[in-house]
């Protein structure tokens, strides 16, 4: 019987593969590795990887501890390397407009009720759930990939990250 | 419950296999091939690849945009009501006028295709599995099963896991880990609650969660950001159909690899080949087909944006067919 090997890959570990051209513009594919983005991102900031219209994947590295941050709306983080603590909050007083679009940061801790805590490693999901606070911490450099709809600090570098011939 | 009385089928043939009729297209299978005819013209298929492909089309409610079963005959959703063709997508069939599409209301083609699934596929096959897990669809009729030709694609309501939304998976509800991910670990997130808070702190093992799954190409919601889905799945072998997009559709893969054929939507002349790794990126532009190889059962997060508006923004030219320039 086969004894299969499942492959993931990480920050230490990735291997690209690429757009082979036929009769087509390789950038109409924009392709990139997250953990290509990630190797060469600072600590948490917000890379878009994928973008539809307003929506978008990000790459985060985490590294150290995160501002705490609050979503207007649902966030869903993946943990695609390492592992990251993440603690929620209950804000004592509205503290983004549910209507407005991408997480933002907060200045210090907000006032609030703790929620509970999530310890994520490689493969775990969770949910950043609306109108509430999160603040992210990794000890040793980590990946996280972000669903949520482009913000203020969404960061779109995609001639520096993505196959270009 | 679906509707079957406005399905057309007729006694079986002496295979044991109904014809079925849809407007002006007749379908009929035999030990080995389905044979299509429309008005202007015929086709025949392999029964395995095409049951495959009718499976996902029925599964998926026709999915965005265009099913393409093969070169000549497949669906295009337009959300409501579907049209059925043959040669449509084929700049040779067109160019002879040897192409032909008719328009369905969504109930009655969908109707007619679940008909045709429960009749044509035996009793050994399952059309969702990987090669090497399910028996032959060729032969003479041998029974039914109804339990693989009827799974409905799982959509979260917000995020899979959570109270009232899509349960997790496990050997007791069923799932147990797949052959070719006995290796991922399978351990879950160390979770926190607070009282008052379990319907939002929430979180799960996204990677063992697909490593259970029993299906292969079968996209399912597991989290839920306004139109923003994430759809992850489990790719081995070949994608069942050629995809057509109507809008951008992103590709993340996990695990593995997987390589795309891109053909042009409209011409299926080749555009391109995408060999996807773990931890790489892609985006289809709304302008072509797509078809996948996965020579190891891997991990693809498919990501889509439902908006109802897009299909017709991108058609009119108000929205463009790539994501991004740069």
């Amino acid at each position: 019987m086969t004894k299969y090997k499942t492959v993931f890959a990480s920050l230490d570990h990735f291997e690209k593969g690429g757009v082979e051209v036929i009769n087509d513009d390789p950038k109409n594919y924009v392709f990139s590795n997250m953990f290509d983005v990630a190797s060469r991102s600072k600590p948490w900031e917000k890379v878009a990887i994928a973008r539809n219209q307003e929506y978008v994947l990000e790459a985060i590295r985490a590294e150290g501890t995160s501002s705490w941050r609050v979503t207007p709306h649902d966030e869903f983080a993946l943990v695609v390397d390492g592992e990251v603590v993440i603690d929620l909050l209950d804000p004592d007083k509205t503290l983004v407009d549910p209507s407005s679009s991408g997480s933002i940061s907060l200045a210090g801790e907000p006032a609030g009720k703790p929620m509970g805590t999530i310890t994520a490693g490689r493969g775990h999901l969770a949910l950043l759930p609306a109108g509430k606070c999160y603040r992210m911490s990794a000890q040793r450099p980590s990946v996280v990939v972000l669903q949520t709809i482009m913000g203020p600090e969404t960061i779109e570098r995609w001639s520096t990250i993505c196959q270009k011939f | 419950m679906t509707d079957t009385s406005t399905v057309k089928s007729e006694s079986p043939n002496e295979h044991g296999y109904k014809p079925f009729t849809l407007g002006g297209f007749r379908f009929e299978r035999d030990e080995h091939f389905v044979h299509v005819q429309w008005p202007t013209g015929r086709h025949v298929a392999a029964a395995e690849p095409f049951l495959k492909a009718l499976m996902r089309d029925v599964a998926w409610n026709f999915f965005y945009g265009t099913v393409n079963f093969d070169s000549v005959i497949g669906t295009l959703n337009h959300y409501g009501d579907v049209d059925l063709f043959a040669g449509r997508f084929n700049e040779e069939y067109r160019k002879a006028e040897l192409d032909h599409s008719e328009n369905f209301p969504h109930d009655e083609i969908k109707a007619t295709f679940q008909a045709m699934l429960d009749d044509w596929v035996n009793e050994d096959f399952d059309p969702f599995a990987a090669p090497m897990e399910t028996g032959s669809a060729y032969g003479e009729k041998t029974g039914s099963n109804a339990p693989a030709v009827t799974r409905t694609r799982i959509a979260a309501k917000r995020m899979v896991g959570l109270p009232n939304d899509e349960p997790l998976r496990s050997d007791e509800s069923g799932y147990p880990v797949n052959r070719a991910f006995v290796d991922v670990d399978q351990s879950e997130p160390k979770v926190k609650v607070n009282k008052g808070y379990e319907n939002e702190v929430s979180a799960f093992n996204f990677f063992a969660y697909l490593s259970r799954s029993d299906v292969t190409w079968n996209p399912s919601v597991v989290s839920v950001c306004r139109d923003s889905l994430l759809c992850p799945t489990t790719k081995e072998f070949i994608l069942p159909i050629i995809h057509g997009n109507d809008r951008v559709e992103w590709f993340v893969q996990l695990s593995d690899e997987i390589i795309w054929e891109v053909e042009d939507r409209e011409t299926g002349k080749p555009r391109a080949k995408v060999v996807m790794k773990a931890g790489d990126c892609a985006a289809m532009p709304a302008d072509i087909r797509h078809q996948g190889y996965s020579p190891k059962r891997s991990m693809l997060l498919v990501w889509e944006n439902n908006s109802a508006d897009l299909p017709g923004l991108i058609a009119r030219g108000e929205a463009p067919t790539v994501p991004v320039t740069f």
